[in-house]
C-alpha cells in the first residue's frame, strides 16, 4: 500500500497541526473536541421587554407547546394552548391499571396492570447530557432516578448463532475483544503495523491488548481466572474450603462473530445512549403532569385544529370541539404550532409553498411497545437481571426489564418488545392481542421457563395507529435535511414550527425543547419588532 | 479462529462504527424480520398497520386513506411511485421492499378491497 495514502497517525496529526498553528492550535482542537460533548441549552430563554397584550396561539400541549407558553406567559404574552386530546403531554404519556385507550381501527384496551405499575409507550429514557429537560424537570419538582441502560448481565439473542440459544452480554462482549485483542498482538508480531506506529507505541499497544482483552503472558486469550473474570466463572469465587473459583470456557470466536454482539457494545458507545440514563420516578408522564401544573391553566382540550391562517392583521385558528363537534376561531397575534407533521401535513394552512412543502417531506417511524406484567421479577430472582436490556435479532427487537423498585415483590412490567422499521410496522399491524402473543412467543426465548407461565396481562401501543400522532417520530435524512429543514423552523410572518420534527435531536423530548426554545425566542424577537 | 485473516478482522472492527443513531431506537436488536413473500403477506406486515387490516385506512387528526375501492389503484405507475418514494408521513419503502415485493403488493391492491384491476404487475414495471 502506498504509505502516503495511509490515514495520518496520531503523532503525524498532532505534528501536522503543531506546525500549521503551533501548540494554540493543538489546544483548541483539544477543546473544540471536548466542547462537542456539551450541551446545546442555552438557559432559559430571555425574553425580557415584550409589549403588554401581545397574544399567542400554541398549537398542541406536548412538552415544546407547554414550555414555549410557559415562558412566553412567564414573558407577559397572552397564551393560550389548544389541545386535540383530553390530556396534555402528547408522546410524553404513560398508561396505568384502570386506563383504557382506543387505537384506530377501533380496538380498546383496558389496562389491567397493578397499582404502582405502568407502561412508557413513548419516551422512557432520558441521557444525561440532555440538559434542558433535565433543568424544567428540576424546575418543576419532578424527581428523577437511574434508567438502568448498561446491564452487563443481560442477554444477546440471534437466530443465527449459537443455534439460537441467548448469551449473556458480558460474556460475548469479553470473547470478542480477548480475540480481537490477540488478532491484533498476532499482527503486531506480524510487522503488519511497523508502518504506521513506532516501536514505543507498538509496546504500549501490546500492553493495551493484554489489559483490555484478558490475554495471558504469551499474548493469548485463553480460558483461565482472566478471562472469567470478565465474561463471568463457570462456579464463582466463593467462601471457605470450596472457595476456589471454576473459569469457564471460551465461546467459538466465529460464534461471537455470528452474534454480532459488536452491534451491541457499539449500540452502548452511542453518546445518546451511555450512562448516565434517568428516568422521572412513578412514570414518564410525570414530566408532562410537572409542565402542565405550570400551564395547565391555559389549555383548551379537546380541540381538533382544521384550518391555520395568518394575515396582517394575526394568526387565525379554526377548530372543532371533538366531543360536540362545534366549530370555533381562535385569534392571535402570533402562532407557535408543536402539531406532529404526519397531521399538519394534512390541515389548510396558507403558508407558503416551501414551508408546507416541508411539512410534507418528512416520513414518520412506526414504533411500536408492548408491555407485559409478569406476576414476579423472575428475570431477578432466577436470572440476576436487575434493569437494562435483553436484545433479539427478532421483531420485538428487545425486552427491558424494569428500573425501579428492584428486588420487590408482587407483580413487575416489562417492556416485552420495541420494535422499528419492518419489525415496528409488522407488530403494529397487528390486533393489540396478536401483539401480545408476538411478544410473548419471541420474549420467551429468554426466559423460556417462566415467560408464559408468570404472564399476567399486557398492553401494546402502535405508534401509526395512535390517533393523535399517526406515527412516532420524524425521520430526517441527509437529503431532506438539506432541502427542507430550514424552510420548516424559519419563522414566517407570524407562525413558527416546533417540536422534536424540527430539531436535530429527532425523537428525544431534548429536541422538542431545545427547538421550543429557540422557536419563542425567535417569536419574541419578531413581536418586539412589529 | 486461528485462520482468520488480518482483512477480515479489519472489517469487523470498521464495522464497530455504526452509523449514529441519532433517536432514541430499539438499538442492534431486531435486525431479521420474516421475510414476506406473497402480496398479502406484503400488506400484512407492511401496510396494514396504517391502512388497516380491511384496506379502509382510518381518521384521526388527520386520515390513513383507504386503499379499499381506490380508484387510484388503476394507475399502476401511481402506487408504485407512491409506495417507492412515500407521501407526506408515509415513509418510503424502496430500501426495505424489493421490487418484486413491490409488484407483488400492488397486484394485490388490485385485485382485492373492491378493487378489480386484471391486469398483471411484475418487477420489471417496478423502478430499480
Amino acid at each position: 500500500m502506498d504509505p502516503g495514502r495511509q490515514a495520518p497517525t496520531r503523532r503525524q496529526l498532532l505534528n501536522a497541526i503543531g506546525l500549521m498553528g503551533g501548540t494554540a492550535a493543538v489546544y483548541q482542537l483539544m477543546t473544540t473536541f471536548g466542547h462537542a460533548a456539551e450541551t446545546r441549552f442555552p438557559g432559559p430563554p430571555d425574553l425580557s421587554g415584550s409589549r403588554k397584550g401581545q397574544s399567542v396561539i400554541v398549537l398542541g400541549a406536548g412538552l415544546a407547546g407547554m414550555l414555549a407558553a410557559y415562558e412566553l406567559d412567564k414573558a407577559g404574552y397572552r397564551v393560550r394552548i389548544l389541545e386535540f386530546q383530553d390530556r396534555a403531554g402528547g408522546r410524553n404519556w404513560s398508561l396505568r391499571g384502570g386506563d383504557r385507550y382506543t387505537e384506530l381501527g377501533g380496538p380498546t384496551q383496558n389496562v389491567a396492570f397493578a397499582k404502582g405499575n405502568y407502561f412508557n409507550p413513548g419516551p422512557w429514557r432520558i441521557p444525561h447530557h440532555h440538559r434542558t429537560l433535565l433543568y424544567y424537570c428540576k424546575k418543576f419538582g419532578v424527581a428523577l432516578e437511574p434508567f438502568i441502560q448498561f446491564n452487563h448481565n443481560a442477554y444477546v439473542h440471534s437466530t443465527d448463532a449459537f443455534g439460537g440459544a441467548p448469551q449473556r452480554f458480558r460474556a460475548l462482549a469479553a470473547d470478542f475483544e480477548g480475540n480481537v485483542a490477540e488478532l491484533l498482538g498476532k499482527a503486531i508480531d506480524q510487522k503488519a503495523l511497523d508502518t504506521r506506529l513506532t516501536p514505543e507505541d507498538l509496546d504500549l499497544l501490546r500492553e493495551a491488548l493484554r489489559g483490555w482483552g484478558m490475554l495471558d503472558r504469551d499474548m493469548r486469550y485463553v480460558k483461565g481466572d482472566r478471562s472469567s473474570s470478565h465474561r463471568g466463572f463457570l462456579l464463582p469465587p466463593g467462601g471457605g474450603v470450596n472457595g476456589t473459583p471454576k473459569p469457564s470456557d471460551l465461546f467459538a470466536f466465529d460464534e461471537v462473530l455470528k452474534s454480532r454482539v459488536w452491534a451491541n457494545m457499539a449500540f452502548f458507545m452511542n453518546d445518546e445512549f451511555q450512562t448516565t440514563m434517568f428516568q422521572p420516578v412513578g412514570g414518564m408522564d410525570m414530566i408532562g403532569k410537572g409542565f402542565a401544573r405550570q400551564v395547565g391553566r391555559l389549555i383548551t382540550y379537546n380541540a381538533k385544529v382544521t384550518r391555520l391562517m395568518q394575515g396582517a392583521g394575526g394568526v387565525t385558528v379554526t377548530y372543532a370541539d371533538a366531543k360536540s363537534g362545534k366549530v370555533g376561531t381562535a385569534e392571535a397575534d402570533f402562532c407557535v404550532c408543536t402539531i406532529p407533521l404526519t397531521v399538519l401535513s394534512q390541515i389548510e394552512t396558507n403558508l407558503s409553498e416551501k414551508k408546507q412543502a416541508a411539512i410534507q417531506a418528512v416520513p414518520y417511524s412506526p414504533g411500536v411497545k408492548v408491555a407485559l406484567e409478569m406476576r414476579r421479577r423472575f428475570w431477578e430472582e432466577d436470572y440476576a437481571i436487575y434493569g437494562g436490556h435483553s436484545f433479539t435479532n427478532q421483531e420485538i427487537g428487545l425486552v427491558s426489564y424494569p428500573n425501579d423498585r428492584l428486588l420487590s415483590d408482587g407483580p413487575a412490567v416489562l417492556l416485552g418488545a420495541f420494535a422499528n422499521g419492518p419489525g415496528g410496522l409488522h407488530l403494529g399491524g397487528m390486533t393489540p392481542d396478536e401483539r401480545i402473543e408476538a411478544a410473548l412467543e419471541q420474549g420467551s426465548v429468554f426466559h423460556p421457563d417462566s415467560y408464559r407461565k408468570e404472564f399476567l396481562s399486557g398492553a401494546s401501543v402502535s405508534w401509526s395507529r395512535v390517533p393523535w400522532a399517526m406515527g412516532c417520530c420524524a425521520r430526517w435524512n441527509e437529503d431532506t435535511r438539506r432541502e427542507h429543514y430550514q424552510s420548516l423552523v424559519s419563522l414566517e410572518d407570524r407562525v413558527v414550527l416546533a417540536g422534536e420534527h424540527a430539531s436535530y435531536v429527532g425523537c428525544w423530548m431534548e429536541g422538542s425543547l431545545l427547538s421550543a426554545i429557540d422557536a419563542i425566542t425567535r417569536l419574541h424577537k419578531r413581536a418586539q419588532e412589529a | 479462529m486461528k485462520t482468520l485473516h488480518l482483512a477480515a478482522y479489519a472489517a469487523v472492527l470498521s464495522m464497530l462504527a455504526a452509523a449514529p443513531v441519532g433517536a432514541d431506537e430499539p438499538g442492534p436488536g431486531g435486525s431479521r424480520p420474516p421475510v414476506a413473500k406473497t402480496g398479502a403477506d406484503v400488506y400484512r406486515m407492511y401496510c396494514q398497520a396504517c391502512h388497516m387490516a380491511d384496506a379502509k385506512g382510518a381518521v384521526g387528526a388527520a386520515a390513513f386513506p383507504p386503499l379499499a375501492d381506490n380508484p387510484r389503484m388503476g394507475t399502476t405507475a401511481y402506487a408504485i411511485y407512491v409506495i417507492q418514494e412515500g407521501k407526506g408521513g408515509m415513509p418510503p419503502f424502496k430500501a426495505m421492499l424489493s421490487r418484486d415485493q413491490t409488484a407483488a403488493v400492488v397486484a394485490y391492491l388490485r385485485t382485492h378491497f373492491g378493487n378489480s384491476y386484471a391486469e398483471p404487475v411484475t418487477a420489471t414495471d417496478v423502478p430499480p
